[in-house]
């Protein structure tokens, strides 16, 4: 059982709110403002320009533009937010997760304009806020913790024997950090510094702050957290611990409770060590201590997150209690439930983050249209997301586009539900880790429950991806191949329902027939790569005459068949796919998994080609180093150029040794994906290459 | 809307022969299509390919809209003759960015796209055919010009092709040439005449004379590319608008300027909303005799034709060997004259003037479903003046001014070819079941007058008449003009537009029908003297 203790009521009466301002954006937006509802409570949204037609802003209320697209220009100008909190009358804001929400300052200047701010007080962020402070402050509650070494202050030798004595591998973090910006692990001494450097530098540019400090990293652990609430009247409460040890890039990607690893008195004894450090440091509201687990069942603490975390919800689920209504209502003054002060176990829950991204290429963010976006309904299932049909995924913000999540009996029936949920999304526009999460839920470590922060790094993403399509590929066609199919065919439908003349008759109509209709299409894989897929197919009276890739399929029939959704029958097997036309594009779910195809052009362009040795952009982003000038001499593996997009930075290696033909870019100027960003002559050739083609 | 019942027994011993003998001669035309397809055959084909180039089919494909449907013309052409069927070129109706157009493509693969009598026979028709419909052509031009060893048949008469496309171009139907290799000689004024001129760099070659002939000329010696090649046509003499950089590209700008042609149908549209035909084509199969003894029950076919089975019959209880009535046909609506039983009487020639002048009063296209014996003849029927009834009919046929398709579904015999709208009463698409027979009369009829005539001659010459010898000669006669009546001879000579399956023939109709409504359709009152 959790421990809690009242101490005699000496706050304040409670003071309702009645009009709340959410400073944050997409779902935690929209899932503040679903309490808000719930409670009665009128909601106030702040927006971005790229935001404008977000569907937070639509929901709420009443919506105040902020203008700029960087977080910088938008989401962290705490005075602008303020200003719009006095503007639309709104008495209290709450901060969501990221952006201000754990910034001591802005919590300050809520109160000082008279405004109720839904988190803790502001030296309790400020004393967590910085994770050499946090360190000190759960020593001091006897919390069990990892020495930490500090950066700021000492020289490069000082550093390096403090981490020869503490050993390797060793963790560079950001004090002022999270989401594993400004995080690296550095396994040998020698790259030590240069780290050091990037994390100061990315750290500053994300949090304005590049004090960093080292810890010693443990290579076999488990993340698992505890949600911890406390009122004003005194009260601290456990809600129990969330495991969160599938990560990539230190950000979380599977969140589940209860762990498989935390027994009754683990939890017991981890949810009172959480405990004792909130009451330590009169801790008010949701929070989060994160520890590592060892193994042997020792745990270390992490930091503390002064906020509501982004894998909250599964808390909700087991607990039955809404997390934002109870810091609405701790917020207002009011005393912990009875619900919340004995809280109960129910079942499992687990969720998946869903993001724009390419696990098979390094997590690259990815950026886009979100041409149709569908989520399946189902037992226990909850989806919490902040983007619809159409939404525009930019390069400003977290790649997240929605949560899944789950709640069943038992681990095993819930891991069942969510990997059929994932599956059963329709996400059409660009790529995400949706395979990858479908992976990780069938992959045979995950459900024994083996589920260290190396997961991912064991497993390679492209590996788990790879085996989930050999796993679902049924039939004479594997999925990309059924895929193209069906997106020729509803192409064809599109064309016929289009066609300005003769739109009645039979399609692809020949008295005399001499070839089949043709498309091509080029599948984009993970990681970059690319196939080509070759369609031919003719009606005849009573069959399809099909052809991959120059086989014949035999045995299809034609059910349903629109621009939206084909039923193919091959062989007496009926598989439905639902298919996103948008120009050249086709995005296509059939049940042995989607597809992204693009179809190659029947009259291919004659414009000019790129230049060999040219290094094109992997993402969109803003140049911020360009190492090279032209004519320079480079080796293989020379970083060339550095790109910052989605707030990480990306280095642009020089993939043979040769000579620099030209730099088309300069620092501070944003690219398009594919822009040519310096062009490199290989060495035999290093006086033609480059100079147009 | 009258619906037409059907009581078609499927387990009748004539509906299975009939279906029996259809798909074996479908399998005859698959055949003579394969030739049609494999153009000069393998070697000639790998030799072009080898070049690097897209056999005309090919072209054809990549022009044509994706999935929309193509009407391809005469294909049987020059069947029956010393030449290969086809003729060297492919031609038809279709669609190019979203516009009916004339296709013509010359085949480099057979003799290299030389010109042969069928060929000009062939090219013409589809000219025609643009011309009278109104339908935007476009050349897919690689031909060596007229076939050199037979140039006394195709040189005088095939100027009429460059007559033809420039009054296209005057009649304001646009005309395209797309130009994938040699236009020489004559053939350079196929690109010359035409509105719009693409060529294909390193491929096409258009001059008056080449290198030999100029040098024989004028002593001058020139290389090919400086007299005619797409790049100096393209920069130097304007004879080509767009220099393309291969076959697709070329391909790409013809679809591209017919796009750009701002082209819109004059006729109306089709109504939308209508419905398929109640019953199964496929039983056109096995209502489709070859035997005149066993009836075609036209009702039946018309059932599996028109939209919703639907059909006003005109006049049903008169004349009543043919049928006439309105219906529609993939939302166009037409007024059908069929045979229902094959001989035509006074009142069936009668009620069929009358119903073509409603038709032009109403401006309806007409659809005759030919399957006649031809005028009755004999003593009462020549005394109540068959031949003016007949005439009135013919009149009427042949000065009617709505747009005119004819389906020949069995024989098409005697004057019963004219009044029912045979090749030479010009209708707009002329197609035939493989069944269909067309001659002056029946091939034992015939015969037997031949016997009868030769018979009363021998006597009146006071010979004696060799019976065996008659009998040996009929059967001669007989075996001969069964044969000239095939429908694949007279497709051979482009007597119609096309032998098609007649389970095609309702898409084959709408196609042509829609192809009709890109002119104005127009009836008129202006008839000849009908003698009463």
């Amino acid at each position: 059982m959790p421990k809690s203790s009242r101490t005699p009521p000496s706050a304040p009466a409670p003071r309702p709110i009645r009009r709340l301002l959410v400073a944050n954006r997409g779902e935690i937006a929209r899932r503040v403002f679903r309490t808000c509802r719930e409670m009665g409570i009128e909601t106030v949204a702040v927006f971005s320009d790229p935001d404008r037609d977000a569907p937070f802003v639509r929901e709420a209320d009443v919506a105040v533009r902020l203008g700029g697209a960087s977080p910088a220009e938008s989401y962290l100008r705490g005075d602008a937010i303020v200003e719009a909190a006095r503007r639309t009358g709104a008495d209290a804001i709450h901060p969501g997760y990221g952006f201000l929400s754990e910034d001591a300052g802005f919590a300050r200047k809520c109160e000082d304009a008279g405004l109720v701010f839904v988190g803790p007080p502001a030296d309790a962020i400020a004393a967590m806020g910085s994770k050499l402070e946090a360190k000190r402050r759960a020593k001091e509650a006897g919390v069990p913790l990892l020495e930490t070494i500090a950066v700021e202050g000492t020289t490069p030798a000082q550093r390096a024997e403090a981490a020869r004595e503490a050993g390797f591998p060793l963790l560079v973090k950001a004090s002022a950090g999270g989401g594993g910006r400004g995080m690296r692990i550095v396994r040998d001494a020698s790259d030590l510094e240069r780290e050091i450097e990037a994390a100061a530098r990315e750290a500053k540019g994300a949090f304005g702050d590049g004090t960093l400090f080292l810890e010693p990293y443990l290579d076999d652990a488990r993340h698992v957290e505890i949600q911890v609430f406390g009122d004003r009247h005194g009260d601290v409460v456990s809600l129990f611990e969330r495991e969160c040890s599938i990560q990539r890039r230190h950000q979380k990607v599977v969140e589940e409770t209860p762990s498989v690893a935390v027994d009754d008195a683990l939890r017991e004894r981890m949810g009172a060590a959480a405990v004792s450090l909130a009451r330590a440091i009169g801790y008010v509201g949701a929070g989060t201590v994160e520890f590592l687990l060892g193994a042997d069942g020792r745990f270390a603490f992490l930091e503390v997150n002064t906020r509501l975390q982004v894998e909250h919800p599964v808390t909700e689920c087991v607990t039955g209690l809404d997390l934002v209504r109870l810091q609405i209502e701790v917020a207002e003054g009011r005393p912990l439930p009875d619900a919340a002060r004995r809280p109960r176990r129910d079942g499992h829950a687990i969720e998946v983050r869903l993001c724009a991204e390419d696990p098979e290429q390094g997590f690259l963010p990815t950026t886009g249209t979100l041409r149709r976006f569908r989520f399946p309904a189902g037992p226990g299932l909850r989806i919490d997301g902040g983007v619809e049909d159409g939404s525009v995924i930019g390069v400003d913000y977290d790649p997240m586009v929605a949560k899944l999540i789950v709640h069943a009996p038992d681990r095993a029936t819930a891991v069942r539900r969510l990997a059929v949920a994932v599956d059963a999304m329709e996400i059409h526009g660009l790529r995400t880790n949706r395979e990858l999460l479908s992976g990780i839920l069938r992959h045979p470590e995950f459900l024994a429950g083996r589920t260290d922060t190396h997961f991912l790094l064991r497993n390679e993403p492209a590996a788990i991806v790879a085996a989930l399509r050999a796993s679902r590929a049924t039939g004479p066609l594997d999925a990309d191949a059924a895929n193209a199919l069906a997106a020729t065919l509803a192409a064809q439908a599109a064309r016929r329902e289009e066609a300005p003349t003769l739109r009645s008759l039979p399609s692809g109509w020949r008295n005399v027939p001499s070839a089949l209709q043709e498309a091509s299409w080029e599948a984009r894989l993970g990681g970059g790569a690319s196939r080509r897929i070759d369609v031919g197919y003719r009606f005849g009276r009573d069959r399809l005459d099909v052809r991959v890739d120059g086989e014949t399929v035999s045995g299809v029939r034609l059910g349903a068949c629109t621009a939206r959704e084909v039923e193919l029958e091959i062989d007496g097997v009926v598989r439905r796919h639902s298919v996103h036309l948008h120009g050249p594009h086709a995005w296509v779910d059939g049940p042995a998994g989607a597809s992204e195809l693009v179809e190659i052009d029947r009259f291919p362009s004659h414009a000019q080609a790129v230049a060999a040795g040219s290094l094109l952009a992997p993402m969109p982003g803003k140049i911020v180093r360009v190492n090279v000038r032209e004519g320079d001499v480079v080796a293989d593996g020379d970083e060339l150029v550095v790109l910052e997009a989605m707030k990480m930075e990306h280095r642009v290696l020089a993939p043979q040794a040769g000579r620099v033909a030209e730099v088309r870019v300069a620092p501070g100027e944003t690219v398009d994906a594919g822009a040519v960003l310096v062009v490199i002559a290989g060495e035999q050739d290093s006086t033609e290459a480059g100079k147009g083609a | 809307m009258p619906v037409i019942a059907s009581r078609l027994d499927r387990a009748s011993g004539d509906f299975r022969r009939n279906r029996e003998e259809m798909l074996a001669k479908l399998a005859e035309l698959e055949r003579h299509l394969d030739v049609a397809r494999a153009g000069g055959g393998e070697r000639y084909v790998a030799r072009h390919r080898a070049r690097g180039k897209l056999l005309p089919r090919e072209r054809v494909e990549l022009l044509l809209d994706r999935d929309a449907p193509f009407l391809e013309l005469s294909p049987l052409a020059a069947l029956g003759s010393e030449y290969v069927v086809g003729a060297s070129v492919v031609t038809g109706v279709g669609v190019v960015s979203g516009v009916e157009c004339v296709v013509v493509a010359h085949d480099p693969t057979v003799r290299g796209g030389a010109t042969n009598p069928f060929t000009m026979k062939k090219a013409l028709r589809a000219m025609q055919i643009a011309a009278e419909n109104r339908l935007p052509c476009i050349q897919l031009v690689e031909s060596g010009g007229a076939d050199l060893p037979r140039q006394a048949e195709v040189f005088v008469p095939g100027g009429a092709i460059f007559r033809d496309l420039t009054r296209l171009s005057a009649a304001g139907v646009p005309t395209i040439a797309l130009v994938f290799g040699n236009a020489t000689a004559g053939g350079a004024y196929l690109p010359g005449l035409c509105d719009h001129v693409v060529m294909v760099r390193g491929q096409a070659k258009v001059f008056l004379g080449g290198p030999p002939l100029v040098r024989m000329a004028t002593g001058e010696i020139a290389e090919e590319e400086e007299l005619g090649g797409a790049e100096m046509h393209s920069r130097v003499s304007g004879v080509s608008d767009f220099l393309a950089e291969d076959e697709r590209d070329a391909i790409r700008l013809g679809r591209a300027i017919v796009r750009r042609l701002e082209w819109r149908k004059s006729g109306p549209g089709p109504a939308g909303g209508f419905e398929e035909p109640l019953h199964d084509a496929e039983d056109l199969l096995g209502l489709a005799s070859s035997d005149l003894r066993r009836p075609i029950d036209v009702r039946e076919v018309l059932a599996r034709i028109v939209d919703g089975s639907c059909l006003d019959e005109f006049k049903p209880l008169y004349g009543a060997n043919l049928l006439t009535g309105w219906a529609s046909i993939h939302g166009y609506p037409v007024g059908i004259l069929a045979n229902d039983l094959g001989v035509l009487f006074s009142e069936e020639a009668e009620k069929a003037a009358q119903f073509i002048q409603l038709a032009n009063r109403s401006d309806t296209p007409l659809v005759f479903v030919q399957n006649t014996t031809g005028y009755m003849v004999g003593r009462a029927y020549e005394q109540r003046g068959m031949i003016k009834d007949g005439s009135k009919m013919i009149n009427a046929v042949s000065n009617s001014t709505v747009p005119h398709l004819t389906l020949q579904i069995g024989a098409s015999y005697g004057a019963g070819n004219y009044g029912m709208c045979g090749r030479a009463y010009g209708p707009r698409f002329l197609f035939v079941w493989p069944n269909g027979k067309t001659a002056v009369m029946g091939p034992q009829q015939l015969a037997g007058v031949l016997s009868i005539v030769a018979r009363q001659s021998a006597e009146a010459a006071g010979k004696s008449f060799d019976e065996a010898q008659d009998a040996a000669l009929r059967a001669v006669v007989e075996e001969q003009i069964e044969r000239e009546s095939l429908a694949a001879i007279n497709s051979g000579l482009l007597y119609d537009d096309g032998i098609i399956d007649p389970r095609d023939s309702r898409t084959v109709l709408g196609l042509a029908l829609s192809a009709c409504h890109s002119a104005p359709v127009r009836g008129t009152d202006a008839f000849g003297v009908f003698r009463m």
